[in-house]
C-alpha cells in the first residue's frame, strides 16, 4: 500500500506537475470601478455605493491606481505590458457578485509572462514562469445561517456583505513548472514578499487578500506529455497549500497505482481531515461567456508609462537575498530574514556599507541583540534610534576588541534608547575594553592576594575555580577587562 | 406666455426675465397635466412635489443673479433613468418596487439648468420595443391618434411632448428608441453622438449603442436641451472628454452649399404612397433650401438589423443578470437560490425581454460565439465604414426615420415585423452617429383616414451635433410641418 510508503519512494517513478493561481487584493485606497474605501473587515454593508451594489444605471469607471500597481507587479517579474489590453465580462449567477458578472479579463490581459525565481528553506533556487496576471474585481461575502455550522448546507437564509464587492484584484497564473509542494510554498512566499514589498498588497492569507488554487497532476518520471490535472482551492495557509499538494500527489499517484485514472475537477481541500474531495467535475463547468466589457474603453498602456514604473521599481526580495548569499556570504536562513522587509534590508545594507563590508558581524548584531530591543519596543529597526552608521561602529569596536561583547549590548541598549554615536557612549560610560596586559595584570594580581584559598585549590588541581577568578577579575575591572586576556594572565600567574 | 404651449426658450426667457416664476409655470403644469394625459397615458408618475421644489430653486437662484438655460421648463424624463427618491422602473415588474437613490447624471444636469420635472414617463419594458406595447404598465396612447401607439421605446416622452403634456423630456434611443417615437409624435426627436451624453443612471439595455437624447417641439429647444446635457462625465468611462460647442441658436435658415446623401439602400419604393409622397416632398423641400442632393450607398446597412440584433440581446443578457431578487426590486421566494433567481426572473420579466435574453445568452455562448458576436461586431465595423465612406461625399444622410406612420396596437405581433420599424434608424446607432427625426408632412396611414405625423430623419458624422441640429432647424423653419397638425385631445389651457 502507498501509505506504508514514504512520499520519496514513490516519487522515484512519478513527477508531480504544479502550476499555481492566485488572487491577490490590490492596496488601493478606494475600490477597482467606485469611489468606495478599500480595507477589510468592517460593518457590513458600509462600504457600499450604486456601482459596487450594481444598482441599475451604475457604470464602473477603472481605478488608475489599481491599474498601475498590477503593472509594477508584473514588471517586478519581468513580464511583459502588451500595448493594447481589455477588460472583459465574465458572466456567472452568484449571489454575492451583484452585476452577476466579473469585469475581469480574458484575452486581453495587462501583463503577459515573467519569471518569478525563488529559493527554498535549504537555499537551494528554483523558477517558475508567469503565464500572465490580469486586473478583476473582488466579489462580497456570503453567510449561511440557520444551519449550525456556517454551512449552505442545511441552512434556512444566507446574508450578503458587499463591502468586498469590487475590491480590485489581481489573478496570477503560473505555468507548470512546479515540481513540488515545497517550491509551490517557495513560489507562493516570494510572491508575497514581492507585492508586500512593492506596496502592491498586504498579502495576508489570513483576511483573505492572497487566495490560492492549485493545478496539480502527476506522470511518469521521464515522460513528456502532462497527466491529467486537479485544481485544488480551499487552501488557506502556506502550511496547508504544502499538505494539501502533497496529499494530492499521493492520491493521484494511488489512483494510477491500483489501475484508476485521475479525471479532470476540481477538489477542495479539507484542512481537519487532511485530504482533498470532488467538488465538481469538469463536464459541470461554466460557460462564462466572456465579451467585452462595453462599459469600459479599451486601454493602451504607452512605453513612457512602462519606463516610468519600471523606472521606480525598488530591489526584489530575491535580488537582494541572492547578494546576500553569493556576496556577503550570509547563510540562507538569515539572508531570508533579512529580506522578509525592506525597509529591514535597506537599513542593513547602509549599515554594511557603513562598515566597510562587515556583513557577517552586522548580521550578528541586525539579527541578535538588535532584533531583540525592536522586538521589545515595537519599533522596527529601520524606524529606531540607532542609526545604521552607529550600529557599524559598534560593529568596529567590537571586532577590533576595542569593548566586550557585554559592553556592546550596554550601547546598543543605550543607542536604541537615545541615539547618537557608538564612540561617544563608550567614551562617555568609559566601557572600552582593557587590553593592556599591565593593567590587566595589575587586576590579576590584586584578585589573587585577596583569594589565597582559591589559589590554593586550584594549585591542589581544582581547576574549575578558573571561572570564579575570572569573573572577580571582570567585577573588579567593573566589566571592562579583556576576558580573554583575564584569562590567559591568570593561569600565567597560577602556573607560575 | 403659455407655459403649456410655448417653447422651452420663450419659458426660460420670461422666468429668467422674472415676468414669471418658475413656480407659475409648475402650478400650471401641474394643473394642466393629469387630465391632460388622462388619455395618453404618457406617465407612470407625476411628480408635482419635486416640480415645486424645483420651481423655488430655480426662483431662488434667479433671485440671487443667477441665468438658467432652461429656467422653468417643465420636462419629462424616461422611467429607465434614475432620479433620486422616485420609483424607478424602465417599464418592468421586476423593478415595481425600486426607488431610486441617485439621480442620472444626464438628469442631474437637465435639473441643475433649470428645468422642472414633471414626472416619469412610460415605455416599452427595458427599452426593448418600438410601439411602448412591452411595457409592463400599460398602454401610452399616440396623442394624435389614441388607438394608434406612440412608437417605442421612448413612448411616454415622446407622447408627453407632442401631446402637450411636457415641453421637453428626455428618451433613451439604442436602435431608434428617439427617433421613431418622434416621427410618430410629431416632435423632434434627437441622438447624439454615443459617448457625448453620459449613461450614468440610464438603466442599460445595450451599452454600446444606448445614448440619452432630448424630445423638443422645436429643433431649438433640442438643441437647448443638449447643450445642457452633453459633455464629459468622470461616472462613465464611455463619456467623451470633447469640449461642446453649443448648438443652440446655431440656427440657419437655409441649405446653400450642404450636401445632402441620399442613401441608394433606402429608397422609398419600399414605402407605401403617402409615406413615400411626404418623404419626397421632404427632399425637395432639402433642394428648395439649397442643398445639393447626392446619392450615396452604405451596400451594409441591410445587414443593420441582423447585426444588431445580435449585439443588443448579446449585451443585454448580461446587463439585465443583476436583476435577481438578491439586492432590490421584485423576488419571488424559491426553494433554494437558484429557485428564487428563476421565479423572481419568470415574473419579473416580460416576453420581448426574455426573448432578447435568450437570444443574447445564446450568442455568447460557447461555440456560438464567433459565429454571432464576433461576426456582427465585424459587420459593425464594416457599418461604421460604409458612413464613414458616405459622408466623403455628404455633409448629412437624410432618409425616413420610421417604415410607416404610427400603427394601431396589436398590429404588429410578429416580433421582427415590429423590428422592421427601425430598419433606418439602427444603421446610424451602430455606427454610433448623431441623428435625429424632425417633423415632416404628415401622411394618412394604410389602414386610416386622417394624417398622421411623420419624421425625416437626418444623420451626420460623428460629433456634428451642432451641424446636424443647424440642417433640422433650416428645414423646419422653411416648412412648419409640425404646425399641421393638432393633437386628438388635449386640454385648452393657459397661464
Amino acid at each position: 500500500m502507498i501509505e506504508t510508503k514514504s512520499l520519496e519512494d514513490v516519487l522515484e517513478k512519478y513527477e508531480p506537475v504544479i502550476g499555481i493561481e492566485c488572487h491577490v487584493e490590490l492596496k488601493t485606497a478606494s475600490k477597482m470601478f467606485c469611489g468606495c474605501p478599500n480595507a477589510f473587515g468592517g460593518e457590513p454593508n458600509t462600504r457600499v455605493c450604486p456601482v459596487c451594489l450594481a444598482l441599475p444605471g451604475a457604470l464602473p469607471v477603472p481605478n488608475a491606481t489599481a491599474i498601475e500597481l498590477m503593472l509594477r507587479a508584473g514588471l517586478a517579474f519581468g513580464a511583459a505590458i502588451p500595448p493594447h489590453s481589455k477588460f472583459d465580462r465574465k458572466n456567472y449567477f452568484y449571489p454575492d457578485m451583484p452585476k452577476n458578472y466579473q469585469i475581469s479579463q480574458y484575452d486581453m490581459p495587462l501583463t503577459e509572462g515573467g519569471v518569478v525565481r525563488y529559493w527554498l528553506e535549504d537555499g537551494t533556487r528554483g523558477e517558475c514562469r508567469l503565464t500572465r496576471i490580469h486586473l478583476e474585481e473582488d466579489t462580497g461575502k456570503s453567510t449561511h445561517a440557520g444551519s449550525g455550522d456556517g454551512r449552505l448546507a442545511g441552512s434556512s437564509h444566507s446574508l450578503v456583505d458587499f463591502n468586498r464587492a469590487g475590491v480590485p484584484l489581481m489573478e496570477c497564473v503560473s505555468e507548470p513548472d512546479i515540481r513540488s509542494a515545497d517550491e509551490a510554498v517557495a513560489y507562493l512566499e516570494t510572491l508575497a514578499r514581492t507585492f508586500r514589498q512593492l506596496g502592491v498588497s498586504d498579502v495576508k492569507m489570513e483576511e483573505g487578500s492572497l487566495r490560492c488554487d492549485a493545478n496539480v497532476s502527476i506522470r511518469r518520471r521521464g515522460a513528456s506529455e502532462y497527466g491529467t490535472k486537479a485544481e485544488i482551492k480551499n487552501m488557506n495557509s502556506f502550511r496547508s497549500v504544502r499538505r494539501a499538494i502533497e496529499s494530492e500527489i499521493r492520491r493521484q499517484i494511488e489512483v494510477l497505482e491500483s489501475g484508476g485514472r485521475v479525471i479532470q475537477e476540481t477538489r477542495g481541500w479539507d484542512e481537519g481531515a487532511g485530504t482533498t474531495h470532488s467538488q465538481r467535475s469538469k463536464e459541470q463547468a461554466h460557460d462564462y461567456r466572456y465579451f467585452p466589457d462595453p462599459d469600459l474603453v479599451p486601454m493602451d498602456v504607452g512605453a513612457d508609462v512602462i519606463e516610468r514604473l519600471r523606472a521606480s521599481l525598488p530591489r526584489t526580495p530575491y535580488e537582494r537575498y541572492v547578494r546576500y548569499v553569493d556576496e556577503l556570504r550570509i547563510d540562507s536562513k538569515r539572508a531570508t530574514q533579512l529580506v522578509e522587509d525592506a525597509a529591514l534590508a535597506a537599513w542593513f545594507d547602509r549599515a554594511v556599507d557603513a562598515s566597510g563590508g562587515n556583513a557577517l558581524g552586522v548580521a550578528a548584531f541586525v539579527l541578535g541583540d538588535l532584533a531583540r530591543l525592536a522586538n521589545e519596543s515595537g519599533t522596527p529597526i529601520a524606524e529606531g534610534n540607532v542609526s545604521p552608521e552607529s550600529l557599524a561602529e559598534l560593529v568596529a569596536l567590537t571586532s577590533s576588541n576595542a569593548i566586550n561583547s557585554k559592553a556592546a549590548k550596554q550601547v546598543l541598549e543605550a543607542l536604541a534608547r537615545e541615539g547618537g554615536s557608538a564612540k561617544a557612549i563608550v567614551e562617555r560610560e568609559g566601557l572600552a575594553q582593557v587590553s593592556d596586559r599591565g593593567a590587566v595584570a595589575a587586576i590579576v594580581d590584586e584578585v589573587l592576594a585577596a583569594n589565597p584559598k582559591v589559589v590554593a585549590d586550584y594549585k591542589a588541581g581544582k581547576t574549575n575555580v578558573m571561572g570564579f577568578l575570572t569573573g572577580a577579575v571582570m567585577k573588579a575591572s567593573r566589566g571592562k577587562a579583556n576576558p580573554a586576556l583575564a584569562q590567559e594572565l591568570l593561569k600565567e600567574k597560577l602556573a607560575g | 406666455m403659455d407655459p403649456i404651449r410655448d417653447t422651452a426658450r420663450a419659458i426660460a426667457r420670461e422666468v429668467n426675465a422674472r415676468a414669471v416664476s418658475a413656480a407659475d409655470v409648475a402650478n400650471a403644469m401641474i394643473a394642466h397635466v393629469e387630465r391632460a394625459d388622462a388619455g395618453v397615458a404618457a406617465f407612470l408618475q407625476l411628480t408635482p412635489d419635486l416640480m415645486l421644489e424645483h420651481a423655488r430653486r430655480a426662483d431662488a437662484r434667479i433671485a440671487a443673479g443667477e441665468r438658467l438655460p432652461l429656467a422653468g421648463v417643465p420636462v419629462a424624463i424616461k422611467d429607465n433613468m434614475c432620479l433620486e427618491g422616485t420609483r424607478t422602473t424602465a417599464g418592468s415588474k421586476i423593478l415595481e418596487s425600486f426607488t431610486a437613490p441617485y439621480t442620472a447624471t444626464a438628469v442631474a444636469r437637465l435639473l441643475e439648468a433649470g428645468a422642472l420635472p414633471v414626472g416619469k414617463t412610460n415605455l416599452d419594458e427595458f427599452a426593448m420595443g418600438s410601439s411602448g406595447e412591452n411595457s409592463a404598465f400599460g398602454l401610452t396612447r399616440n396623442p394624435y391618434d389614441l388607438e394608434r401607439v406612440p412608437g417605442g421605446s421612448s413612448a411616454g416622452s415622446a407622447a408627453a411632448v407632442g401631446g402637450f403634456q411636457a415641453t421637453i423630456s428626455l428618451g433613451s434611443d439604442t436602435g431608434g428608441s428617439i427617433r421613431e417615437p418622434a416621427a410618430f409624435c410629431n416632435v423632434v426627436g434627437f441622438k447624439p453622438t454615443y459617448g457625448r451624453v453620459s449613461r450614468y443612471g440610464l438603466i442599460a439595455f445595450a451599452s454600446s449603442l444606448d445614448q440619452i437624447g432630448p424630445f423638443a417641439r422645436t429643433v431649438d429647444d433640442a438643441a437647448l436641451v443638449y447643450d445642457a446635457i452633453a459633455g464629459k462625465d468622470p461616472m462613465d468611462a464611455t463619456s467623451v472628454d470633447l469640449a461642446v460647442e453649443p448648438a443652440a441658436g446655431a440656427t440657419r435658415e437655409d441649405l446653400r452649399g450642404v450636401r445632402v446623401g441620399l442613401v441608394k439602400e433606402f429608397a422609398l419604393d419600399k414605402l407605401d404612397a403617402a409615406s413615400r409622397a411626404s418623404y419626397e416632398a421632404a427632399y425637395a423641400d432639402l433642394e428648395r433650401l439649397g442643398a445639393q442632393l447626392v446619392d450615396v450607398e452604405l451596400p451594409t446597412a441591410d445587414y443593420g438589423l441582423a447585426t444588431y440584433y445580435l449585439i443588443a440581446p448579446a449585451e443585454c443578457s448580461s446587463n439585465l443578470a443583476r436583476f435577481d431578487g438578491v439586492r432590490y426590486g421584485l423576488r419571488v421566494e424559491g426553494a433554494d437560490v437558484g429557485e428564487m433567481y428563476e421565479r423572481t426572473r419568470a415574473a419579473g420579466f416580460g416576453p420581448e425581454v426574455k426573448r432578447r435574453i435568450l437570444i443574447g445568452t445564446y450568442a455568447l455562448s460557447s461555440g456560438y460565439y464567433d459565429a454571432y458576436y464576433v461576426k456582427a461586431q465585424k459587420a459593425r465595423t464594416r457599418i461604421a465604414a460604409d458612413f464613414a465612406r458616405a459622408f466623403e461625399r455628404c455633409d448629412v444622410i437624410v432618409s425616413p426615420a420610421a417604415s410607416s406612420p404610427a400603427f394601431r396596437f396589436n398590429a404588429k405581433s410578429d416580433p421582427v415585423t415590429m423590428y422592421l420599424m427601425d430598419y433606418y434608424t439602427i444603421p446610424g446607432s451602430l455606427a454610433g452617429l448623431p441623428s435625429l427625426s424632425v417633423p415632416c408632412a404628415p401622411a394618412i396611414p394604410e389602414d386610416g383616414d386622417r394624417p398622421m405625423p411623420m419624421g425625416l430623419q437626418m444623420t451626420s458624422p460623428l460629433f456634428t451635433e451642432r451641424a446636424l441640429l443647424g440642417y433640422a432647424h433650416a428645414f423646419e423653419a422653411a416648412t412648419q410641418y409640425a404646425k399641421r397638425l393638432t393633437p386628438a385631445k388635449v386640454e385648452n389651457a393657459s397661464a
